[in-house]
This record gives C-alpha cells, sequence and structure tokens, in this order.
C-alpha cells in the first residue's frame, strides 16, 4: 500500500471533494499536465480548464472537471481551488454535448472567445464524463 | 353615538389582524431562510480560508511578485465604497445601520479633500444615495437575499478593473456581518488593496482565523508559472471570495434582521389587538348600560305620571327608548 495524501477540491459554494488519495493528476497554465503523489514538495499552480483525476486509496478513480483555479500542495495536502468544478457523476452529458455543438457552431461563424471558453467547458465535461461515446463516468475501478 | 365608535373599532381590530397575519408570515419565511444562508455562509468558508492560505504563501515566497492589489498605491486620492444592503424594506434597522456608516465615511472624505465613489449593492443603498444627491458609480441589484457565486464575480472583477485603472485608490467593503442569529454588526473592511493584517492572521471576512500550523513551510514552493502570473490570476479570485463572503454575510442578516423586525411588529399587533378590544368592550358595555338607563329612566317617568293635572302624556317620546 503507497503512502497516501489529503486531497481537498473546493468551490466557493461548497467543498466537492475530500478525501485521501494516492495520485492526482491536473493540467497548470503554462507547462501541462502534472501528477502529485504522497510527500510532494510544496507547490502551487493555476490549473486550466481540464479533467483532474484523482486516484483515489480504495483504488477508485475520481474524474471531476475543473474549470480553471488553483493548485497548492503543502504538508502532504492537495487543495484544489476552483470556481467552478464539477464530479463526474453531476454532469449532464447530453447538455454538455448540446453546449459544445452550440459552440462550436458560434465558432465557425467567426472567432469568439466567449464561445471558445464554452467549447473548452464542454469538452472537459465531456472528457471527465466518460466521453462522447457514453461510457459510465464517475468513480470507476482503478488503472 | 356609542355604537358608531364601537363599529369603528371593530374595523381597526380587523385590519391590524390581518396585517399581523402578514407579519407572522414574513417572519417564518425569514426565520427558515437564515438557516439556510447562515449553511451558505458555513460553506464558502473553505474556500475563503484556502485561497488566503495561498495569497498569504505567495505574498511570503514570491518577493519579486507585486501587484497594486497587494501592495496598495502610495497617494490614496479616490475611495470606493462597496456597499451591501438589501432590495426591500421592512427589516428593522438593516439598511439604515450600513448606509450611516456609509455616508459618515463620505462626508469625512471629502471633508479630507478626497474624491469617493460608490459602488450600490441592493435598491435600498441606489435610492439613499440618489434621493441625497450624492454621485453613484455602479449598482447591483436584485440578487441581495440570496446571492450567488456569478453576482460576486461581476462586482469583483468591477472592482478590481477600476482599480486597476486607477480609477479608485482603494476600496472598502461596507456590510452586515452575521455572528449569529442573534447578533450582527455593521463592519467596514478594505478590500483592495488588501489587508495586511488580514492577509497574514487571519482568514477572510474574519469568519475563522486560517490556522498557523503551515507557518514555516512557505519558504520553499514550486510556482507554475512564475509568482507573478500566478497572483496576476490569483488576486481577482480573492477579491470575488471576499466579496462573496460578504455579500453572504449580508444576506443571511437581513434575514435575521427581517426576522426580528417583523417578530416585534406581531408582537406589536397583538398588543394593540389587545388595547383596542378592551376599549371597544367598555364601549359597547357603555352603549347598553345607556340604554338600559334610557328604559329605566323611561319606565320611572311612565310610573311617577299620576298627576291629574297634566291632560295628556306625549306617548311618542315616552314609547321610543322603551321599544328597542
Amino acid at each position: 500500500m503507497s503512502e497516501s495524501m489529503h486531497v481537498e477540491v473546493v468551490s466557493p459554494e461548497k467543498v466537492i471533494f475530500s478525501g485521501e488519495a494516492t495520485m492526482v493528476l491536473t493540467r497548470t497554465l503554462g507547462v501541462g499536465d502534472i501528477a502529485f503523489q504522497a510527500n510532494h514538495a510544496p507547490f502551487l499552480g493555476a490549473i486550466v480548464e481540464c479533467v483532474t483525476k484523482i486516484y483515489t486509496t480504495d483504488g477508485g478513480v475520481q474524474d471531476l472537471a475543473v474549470h480553471g483555479g488553483f493548485v497548492e500542495v503543502s504538508n502532504n495536502r492537495v487543495s484544489i481551488l476552483s470556481d467552478l468544478a464539477e464530479l463526474a457523476s453531476e454532469i449532464d452529458r447530453d447538455r454538455a454535448r448540446r453546449a459544445m455543438e452550440r459552440a462550436e457552431e458560434t465558432m465557425r461563424q467567426g472567432h469568439d472567445a466567449e464561445a471558445e471558453a464554452a467549447l473548452r467547458r464542454a469538452h472537459a465535461r465531456i472528457n471527465a464524463a466518460g466521453g462522447v461515446d457514453g461510457q459510465s463516468g464517475g468513480v470507476r475501478p482503478g488503472h | 353615538m356609542a355604537g358608531g365608535q364601537e363599529r369603528i373599532l371593530r374595523g381597526r381590530i380587523r385590519s391590524i389582524q390581518a396585517t399581523k397575519k402578514i407579519t407572522r408570515a414574513m417572519e417564518l419565511i425569514a426565520a427558515s431562510r437564515i438557516v439556510k444562508a447562515q449553511q451558505r455562509v458555513h460553506a464558502a468558508v473553505p474556500y475563503s480560508d484556502q485561497i488566503t492560505e495561498v495569497v498569504k504563501h505567495l505574498a511570503a515566497a514570491g518577493g519579486e511578485a507585486r501587484t497594486p492589489i497587494l501592495e496598495g498605491r502610495a497617494e490614496v486620492r479616490t475611495k470606493c465604497y462597496v456597499v451591501m444592503t438589501a432590495d426591500r424594506g421592512l427589516c428593522g434597522g438593516y439598511n439604515t445601520g450600513v448606509l450611516r456608516a456609509t455616508e459618515g465615511e463620505i462626508k469625512a472624505d471629502v471633508l479630507a479633500g478626497l474624491d469617493y465613489s460608490i459602488i450600490a449593492i441592493g435598491r435600498k443603498a441606489e435610492m439613499y444615495f440618489r434621493f441625497r444627491g450624492y454621485k453613484i458609480t455602479t449598482i447591483y441589484n436584485g440578487f441581495t437575499d440570496n446571492p450567488s457565486y456569478l453576482n460576486a464575480k461581476v462586482i469583483g472583477q468591477d472592482v478590481v478593473r477600476r482599480f486597476l485603472d486607477g480609477e479608485v485608490d482603494s476600496v472598502e467593503l461596507v456590510y452586515t456581518r452575521f455572528i449569529s442569529a442573534g447578533s450582527q454588526e455593521v463592519v467596514r473592511r478594505p478590500l483592495v488593496p488588501l489587508d495586511r493584517e488580514l492577509v497574514s492572521t487571519h482568514g477572510a471576512d474574519g469568519t475563522h482565523g486560517a490556522d498557523g500550523d503551515h507557518a514555516g513551510s512557505a519558504a520553499s514552493y514550486e510556482f507554475e508559472p512564475d509568482p507573478s502570473a500566478i497572483l496576476e490570476t490569483l488576486m481577482p479570485r480573492y477579491v470575488e471570495a471576499r466579496v462573496y463572503a460578504a455579500l453572504l454575510n449580508a444576506a443571511a442578516s437581513e434575514h435575521a434582521f427581517r426576522q426580528r423586525a417583523m417578530k416585534s411588529a406581531t408582537d406589536n399587533a397583538e398588543e394593540l389587538i389587545k388595547n383596542l378590544s378592551r376599549v371597544m368592550n367598555r364601549a359597547r358595555q357603555d352603549s347598553i348600560t345607556t340604554e338600559i338607563m334610557e328604559i329605566v329612566s323611561g319606565a320611572e317617568a311612565l310610573s311617577g305620571d299620576k298627576n291629574p293635572h297634566v291632560p295628556y302624556v306625549d306617548l311618542d317620546a315616552v314609547a321610543q327608548p322603551a321599544s328597542r
């Protein structure tokens, strides 16, 4: 059994996820994908629109769509702060897909920062919820 | 006539009873909303605490990371007040407290030769300052009893933009802090530039002091991207979180104030009804007594009327009170 660390995903309105995990995978601004394991050195980063994966100690993987925010690692604790983050199980995939199509349509008519952001959000949601082909999202058996 | 007064009193009692029903309903609604609002205040604490932690670490570690939001400006010429009131009245001294505190500050600023700027949140603040001829920079309303993070985001972005543009040199929040259902207080808190004290020792909004157990670990942080880039994206988020916490506090306080105001209105209505009923009963009793007196004196007059010298008795005058 590998060592574990405490992981918290917090939005202004509530604590979205809190629990023990062995690894957290996310994506930071500028550099790209980054993974944290137990006893990581203190770290502070801005994260971008992405799918964050939390490998919980019981062997499951919790997927989340994180729409920008920050990650802080210190004292064997990972805190992810985000304005908007959703657990895979809470995502309405059909709605996300419709949003993606809408955003793509807008993008075709002209470049629009808002539509681009909407498209990125929709992509993150769909990926977190388990892809477009409709596999089950949420906690699934480990890798 | 006595009967008329009785009718008027009955009408008044009925109208007070109707008012009492309304105030009672408002009291119950406010009471149920306090609980929800309070939960939202608590739910916002972890984020607010953690983002404060992050700012703290960044401020401690990133010596080269500077932004006016953190440092402040050397010369303050324009002060901006973000005033949080309710959209509606009927909540006792809730709006007045905040507005009076703000107006006092603004008057002091004007005397000191400073310029001011008002960001009015809630219809009451807008009406108050407009009526008194103050210049209002921005108005937000329609969400004060149940604010969402999006509302805070819009306000936060507005504040940050005005500050960075140099339009204002310092921003303060004026709102009612929710301590418990029984006590709230009007507070004035610096928003931009950040209160050094607050960042270094307390959680945002003073709810819970961020614990000091991370102290000392701030030295060797890895940053990605560099501290100043993080700071640039972090500061607006921090301001938003502060605004959000203040909005939630204000909303909870509004409900608490309204509940108290409506409770005393209901109690007052009960008291009025009691007193008016007493007056009404006395009026009714008086009119009955008067009628009996009239009957008795009429009968007396009839029975004592054995004097043969009086040629006739005016039957109408005697019979009238007796027939009622």
